[in-house]
């Protein structure tokens, strides 16, 4: 099979985007595919489609996804919208389903710029209808207009505080934040902030949004510890201790909240090389200063090799680009340098925050060691317990895990109980998380229809006998 | 409580139906986005104890918002509504397939 496309990227979000129209300008073939409706990625999620009350409550950072969207518009760059990837192999060929039907391509190089998704937050009763991630309820606004009203707010980070903000310039107001930073985190940090100051506007952005949580008298408990969510069928309460007293407030809707962290589905469904980062507490794919993964046909932009942001991830997937271009010798080796020099430089600036960030907003132990009722695996309900029970019957890895019971074998593949599983068998063996390794992920990435794979067999047959 | 806050055309809303019950929508939402809105949080039971789940991500990860559509389980949150279609909950032991 010859390739379809000169560059294949995986995710239209900042990283995807900049990278197809730095790549088309340099006059590759590109394909972008990417599973929701429109471009934008997480932090531009509907841009093109927002209307004037979403934009008002979003935010001018919300709006200048726009250029981006716009950017796709081009003669060289063609945008698969809807179409989710479940397979991709080292040959370059990529699998996907559109509305239930399986197509496959070849690339000549493969960037991957499949973002990041937030990290699990397990803690008691976080399994119950009401209970979404703080990235749903933005979601819900950017691609709904709706908004949750009376919502109670738990764990921390920069994402934390934006969401909370936004609900407050819809006119719904959080009933609190539960926040799980303490001073100790505050005191560590502390060493980062002048590197931080170098993006002071950054800085004064989040300055500003907890003020504006302050005026708007939203109350915030910090150093939050014990939070249980309660209820039957739905959450009904959130429990927790903080300033030395006990706390509980009644609520339908707590949204969840703890950092993001890279996601890794396809590049270690590749086998690529990933190491576990102590500062983000997450694995990130290897990678060179070019954004070259462990294997020469893929490249990897954006969240999905390190949380960055989205303007780190738009640099990247323009370094990214100039990476393949050179791969495929669109340009030459030497144009390359030159152009990633001046990228490299806004992005090292870009970057200076993150340590600051990282430090202030850490996950806390009780996020990644749950106490053992705590479910880890929401697909199967494995708790914590269960996991710890398998390491003292000998269980070293997480793979083993899935012959002691069925954690991350449910449909979401280990997405959301994945970095839990490697952190308790680290703490229980005593290994580093490194040599505990991660779920081994298999094509395909998403449950897919036995019509789709039969349907793709016979296309690949038809192919082999032309 | 999930609320609308878009103020375009009230007019313009298409209806669709969930477990039988009939549900309006505006276009574009997800069905996870539309039955949100209607006060349905809980979308299917699990298949280890029948525990009560709804949209947890909103953003196609965690697979807690399956749903029957014409006799196929999709994720509520990645699928828009349209007119006329029906939307069943998903029996509680086949939801892997
Ligand atoms: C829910 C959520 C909300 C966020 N909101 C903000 C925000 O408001 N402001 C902010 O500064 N940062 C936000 N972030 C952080 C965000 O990660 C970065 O700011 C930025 O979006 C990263 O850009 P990216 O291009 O690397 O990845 P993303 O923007 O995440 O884009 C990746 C894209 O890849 C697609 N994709 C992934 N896997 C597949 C597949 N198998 N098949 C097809 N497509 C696939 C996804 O649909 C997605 O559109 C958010 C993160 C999350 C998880
Ligand atoms: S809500 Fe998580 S996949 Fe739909």
């Amino acid at each position: 099979m010859h390739p379809d496309f000169d560059i294949i990227i995986i995710g239209a979000g900042p990283a995807g985007m900049s990278a197809a129209i730095e790549a088309a300008k340099h006059g590759a073939s590109v394909c972008i595919l990417d599973e929701q409706a429109s471009g934008g990625g997480q932090i531009y999620r509907n841009v093109s489609n927002s209307k004037q009350d979403q934009v008002d409550i979003l935010g001018k950072d919300y709006l200048a996804g726009r250029q981006y969207v716009d950017g796709l518009r081009h003669d060289r760059i063609l945008h698969r919208a809807g179409v989710t990837v479940w397979k991709v192999d080292k040959a370059g060929t990529v699998v996907f389903s559109d509305a239930g039907r399986a197509e496959q391509i070849r690339g000549r190089h493969i960037i991957l710029a499949s973002g990041a998704m937030e990290r699990a937050v397990p803690l008691p009763g976080w399994t119950l209808p009401g209970v979404l991630t703080a990235g749903a309820a933005q979601i819900l606004m950017k691609s709904g207009s709706i908004v949750t009203r009376d919502a109670v707010l738990v764990g921390s980070g920069p994402l934390l505080y934006l969401v909370a903000t936004q609900l407050l310039a819809a006119g719904a107001a959080p009933k609190a934040l539960v926040e799980t930073q303490t001073r100790r985190d505050l005191i560590a940090a502390l060493p980062h902030l002048a590197k931080a100051l170098r993006d002071w506007k950054q800085l004064f952005k989040g300055v500003r949004m907890i003020a504006a949580l302050k005026w708007a008298g939203v109350p915030r408990f910090k150093a939050a510890s014990d939070i249980a969510i309660e209820g039957e069928e739905n959450a009904e309460a959130v429990r927790f201790r903080a300033g030395g007293k006990d706390h509980c407030i009644d609520t339908n809707i707590v949204l969840l909240h703890q950092g993001v962290v890279p996601n890794t589905q396809i590049s270690r469904s590749l086998g690529l090389e990933h190491h576990y980062d102590h500062t983000q507490r997450c694995f990130h794919p290897v990678i060179d200063e070019f954004g070259q993964a462990s294997h020469p046909m893929f490249s990897i932009a954006g969240d999905g090799a390190g949380i960055g942001g989205a303007k780190v991830a738009a640099l990247s997937g323009r370094i990214c680009a100039l990476n393949a271009l050179a791969r495929i010798k669109k340009i030459s080796g030497g144009e390359r340098d030159k152009r990633v020099r001046r990228l490299e430089t806004s992005k090292r600036t870009e970057l200076s925050i993150r340590p600051f960030l990282d430090t202030l907003y850490p996950p806390p132990q009780s996020v990644l060691l749950p106490q053992d009722e705590t479910i880890i695996c929401r697909c199967e309900e494995v708790t914590a317990g269960d996991i710890r029970r398998y390491a003292k019957l000998g269980c070293k890895g997480p793979n083993q895990t899935k012959s002691f019971g069925r954690s991350g074998m449910g449909p979401c593949q280990g997405r959301f109980c994945g970095l839990t599983v490697t952190e308790i068998l680290a703490a229980e063996t005593g290994e580093t998380q490194d040599a505990v390794g991660s779920y081994r992920i298999r094509a395909p990435l998403k449950p897919v229809t036995l019509a789709e794979l039969a349907a793709l067999a016979e296309t690949n047959e038809k192919e082999a006998a032309e | 409580m999930f609320e609308s806050f878009d103020k375009s055309d009230p007019g313009r809303t298409l209806s669709f139906t969930y477990a039988g019950k009939s549900i309006s929508a505006k276009p574009g939402m997800s069905v996870a986005a539309a039955l949100l809105t209607h006060g349905v949080t809980a979308f299917r039971g699990t298949p280890v104890s029948g525990a009560a789940r709804g949209p947890f991500c909103m953003m196609g990860a965690c697979y807690d918002c399956l749903v029957l559509i014409d006799g196929v389980t999709v994720q509520a949150c990645l699928t828009p509504v349209h007119e006329g279609l029906v939307v069943e909950r998903v029996p509680i032991t086949s939801e892997d397939a």
